[in-house]
This record gives C-alpha cells, structure tokens and sequence, in this order.
C-alpha cells in the first residue's frame, strides 16, 4: 500500500505525460460545460426567480429536482440523443470530448439554475419595491440582480464545475473512456482500479480531490471576502 | 402633472380597508406631510402614488391624465442598498433612462456632494451608518430629478443629527422645485418642515390644511387628539 502511494506521488512529481493529458482534457471538458452551463443556469435561474408566470412553482420543482440527476441516466439519454439512430447521430459527435462537454452541461445547468433561482429570488424579495419605485422593468432587474448577487452566484459556478469535474458515470457513456482522446479523471480512475493499475488511480484520485477541495476553499474564499468588502 | 386629485380611492386587500375612500388634492408646491398613527394608511398612499399598489376603488388623475407626466422618485424607510459602492448606488435610478455612464457618474457625483457624502463614494455602501444610508438614498432618488419625492418616513430609524440632516436635504430638494410628500408620525418634524399637512387617520383624510392653521386649530376631532398627544388608538393588551 505503501509503496503504491510512492508511487502514485512519483506519478505526480514527474510530471507524467499520460496523468498531465489525463487532467488536462478534465479542465477542458468540464470547464467548457461549466461556461455553457454557467450562461443558460444563471440567466435562467434569473429569470425564473424574477418572472410570473403560470406554473412557476412547478418549474422551481422541477428544476430543483433535476440536480439530483443521476449522470449515467444523463448519459443514457445524451447517448440516444446522440448515437448514429438518435435524433442527432448524423452529427457524429458520440465519443468524443464535444459529447462529453455536451453531457456535462445538461448535468450542472440545473444545478446552477436552481442555485441562482433561490439566491435571486431572495435578493428580489428585497429589491423588487425599490427597483420597481425607480422605474426597473424585468430586463435591468434581471440583470442588477445578477451583478449584485455576483459573489453568491460564483460560489453556484463553482458547484457545477465541483459536480462535473468529479461525475464519471456521463461521460463514460457518451465518451467511451478512449485513451489519448476522451480519457479523464474519474474515468480514467474506475478503468485504471479495474485493471490493478492502482498508482494511476491513486495519482489522478489525488489531483481529483485537490481540484474539488480547492474549488470550495476558493467559493468560501470569496465569500468571506465579498462579505467583508460589500457587506 | 399637478394638481393629483384621488377621488373615493380605496385600497382593500383581503377585504381589508387599508384605504377607506380617500379624497384628495395635491398641489406641485412645497412640501406636504402626511400626518397619522400607525397603520393609518399613509406608506400605502404614497405606494399608490408611486405606483407599486393597484387601488380596488375610485381614481387618482394627474393634472386630469391616468398617469404622470413627470418623473417620480421614492425614497423608502429602509432603503435597500446593493453590494457595491455609494457612487454604483447613487446612480442607480439612473440606469433605465439610458443615460451614458459619463452622464451618470457626473450625476451621482453631484447628487452626493450635494449630501455631503462625495467622500465615501468609493466605499461599499453597506457599510454606510443609517444616517449615511438614508441620505444616500435620498441622493438616489435626487439624481433621477424627480418632478414628484415622495419620502416614507425617511427618519424613522435616525437620531436627531441624522434626522436634521436629511431634513435639510429635503428642504433643499424642495427648493429645486421638486414636490414633496412626506409620511411622518413625528409632530415636531412636521411643525419644522411642512407647508401643508394631510392628517390620515383609518384610512381616510380627516384633514388637509395649512401647517400653521393644522397646529393652532386642527379642524378635525381625531386631529386634535393625536396634537394632543390624547390616543384613541392606544393597542389594548390583554390582562
């Protein structure tokens, strides 16, 4: 065990080229989804916390429900969408890091909707007499709110790059764990563990839970800052 | 814009009369107190004026139109400050009239030299005192040059030094030529600052008459008693 964990560091500290792809295609994919996911959720959360109309509170229902998508049914149903029969297959994007990011996005979108949602809708609770008193129609509040919730909302992106970064089971379907082209972290760890290739697992499992525990200090980080600095 | 006449307006939400038939003439000069206990209806007055509560009853006219003609600000008791600097806030109500921002900074800038809070500018304002709040709001309501202010019991939560400074800036708003409509429980604020006087009481103006008339000789019986201090409207507790 010992001498698996040397090795894993030995991994690290020489920077091995497969580890360094490995990660470096886990940024890729999942930032991009993050940035996707960032644009539709926050402006949608927005919206949805700001607006009135019929069935609202089943939309907030149903968008808070979807957080808690299990990613393997997400992939399922990016993969069907997605296979050569599916409605998109004449696209060609099944396995590759596009069906990936793809995927990716559809699972943090709600997670950072719904997040954005309650943090606006409290806000708007406070702000709505005020800005409505100085002439603010839906448009502007939606995006004052936005700015002003800027800290908060950070702190949502930082969620769903948390929940991509770290789910495996949607991009193992729809990327297939293809070595050198759609091989990240967590697929790489489950493939690796499979195998009895442990020091890679072990290595990948460490940049893995350093990238999540740095994501949250840098969400409480900017909190405490945000805080201190606008109260 | 003016006169703003309210006919028989009524206010009644869960069939509860907040507004029991209100009849009123506002004109565009100076500054009208509106006077009355708690729960007399006055917040919710200057709310119809301002246009965030729909009457169910009777009908506000502005200078014989549905709607004003002019710009309309309101200052509210706490108002609500977002989490960035005093200049971002100050021009705040500048932001739907499509102004550039040059015109904007220069327009807040002004507005908080004119409260005496130019050097706080860069600060967050919520680290504002509630004396510098208040005044920061008035700067916000200022920089739209309202042609009508309609300020909700702006001093409520302030001491006196605060509240003579913001008494001060509303009685140099009025001299720019803006109107102003102010809710007001205190007596002595309403002595020291008010060219006429609305005393609501229940819902319904019981009396709207010059300042100095309305002190020395209220017309109105529920008038007199909240002069002299006399409250009918004391809250009963029980045994």
């Amino acid at each position: 065990m010992g001498s698996t964990l040397l090795d894993a560091i030995s991994l690290l500290a020489h920077l091995d080229p497969q580890v360094l792809a490995i990660v470096w295609l886990s940024f890729q994919v999942s930032l991009g989804a993050t940035a996707l996911g960032s644009l539709v959720g926050l402006l949608l959360g927005t919206w949805i916390a700001v607006a009135e109309f019929p069935g609202r509170a089943a939309v907030t229902v149903l968008l808070n429900g979807m957080m808690g998508m299990p990613p393997v049914v997400l992939g399922v149903i990016v993969y069907l969408a997605l296979s050569r029969s599916g409605p998109l297959g004449t696209l060609g994007l099944l396995y590759s890091p596009t069906a990936m990011v793809i995927a990716q996005t559809l699972l943090v979108t709600p997670l950072i909707a719904a997040l954005a949602r309650q943090t606006v809708e409290d806000a708007w609770s406070d702000y709505r007499i005020e800005l409505t008193a100085l002439g603010f129609d839906r448009r502007l509040a939606v995006l004052t709110l936005l700015h002003d919730c800027r800290y908060s909302l950070v702190v949502a992106v930082l969620a769903g790059l948390g929940r991509a970064m770290s789910e495996v089971g949607a991009v193992m379907i729809v990327g297939g764990n293809i070595d050198g082209f759609t091989r990240v972290m967590t697929t790489a760890i489950a493939l690796e563990t499979a195998k009895g290739d442990l020091p890679l697992s072990i290595a990948l499992g460490l940049v893995l839970i350093s990238v999540v525990v740095a994501l949250n200090a840098l969400a409480f980080g900017l909190r405490q800052w945000a805080m201190r600095r606008y109260g | 814009m003016f006169p703003i006449r309210l006919e028989q307006v009524h206010f009644t939400p869960n069939g509860r009369a907040v507004l029991a038939g209100v009849d009123l003439c506002v004109d565009g000069e100076g500054i009208t107190l509106i006077l009355g206990p708690n729960g007399a209806g006055k917040t919710v007055l200057l709310r119809v004026l301002a246009g965030l509560e729909r009457i169910h009853g009777g009908s506000v006219a502005w200078n014989g139109a549905g709607a004003p003609a002019e710009r309309i600000a309101m200052v509210f008791q706490h108002p609500v400050l977002l989490r960035t600097t005093v200049a971002d806030n100050a021009g705040l109500g500048l932001r739907p009239l499509g102004l550039s921002r040059p015109e904007v900074q220069r327009r807040a800038a002004d507005v908080l030299g004119r409260v005496g809070l130019s050097h706080r500018a860069r600060d967050s304002a919520r680290h504002l005192s509630g004396g510098e709040r208040q005044r920061l709001a008035l700067a916000r309501a200022w920089a739209v040059r309202p042609r009508l202010l309609l300020l909700d019991e702006p001093t409520a939560a302030l001491d006196p030094t605060a509240t003579e400074a913001v008494e001060s800036i509303v009685r140099e708003i009025r001299t720019g030529g803006a109107k102003v409509l102010m809710t007001t429980h205190n007596l002595g604020q309403a002595m020291r600052l008010a060219d006429d006087i609305v005393f609501i009481e229940a819902g319904r103006v019981r009396e709207h008459s010059p300042a100095a008339r309305f002190f020395s000789r209220p017309q109105s019986q529920e008038a007199r008693l909240f002069i002299r201090g006399e409250l009918p409207w004391r809250i009963a507790f029980p045994d």
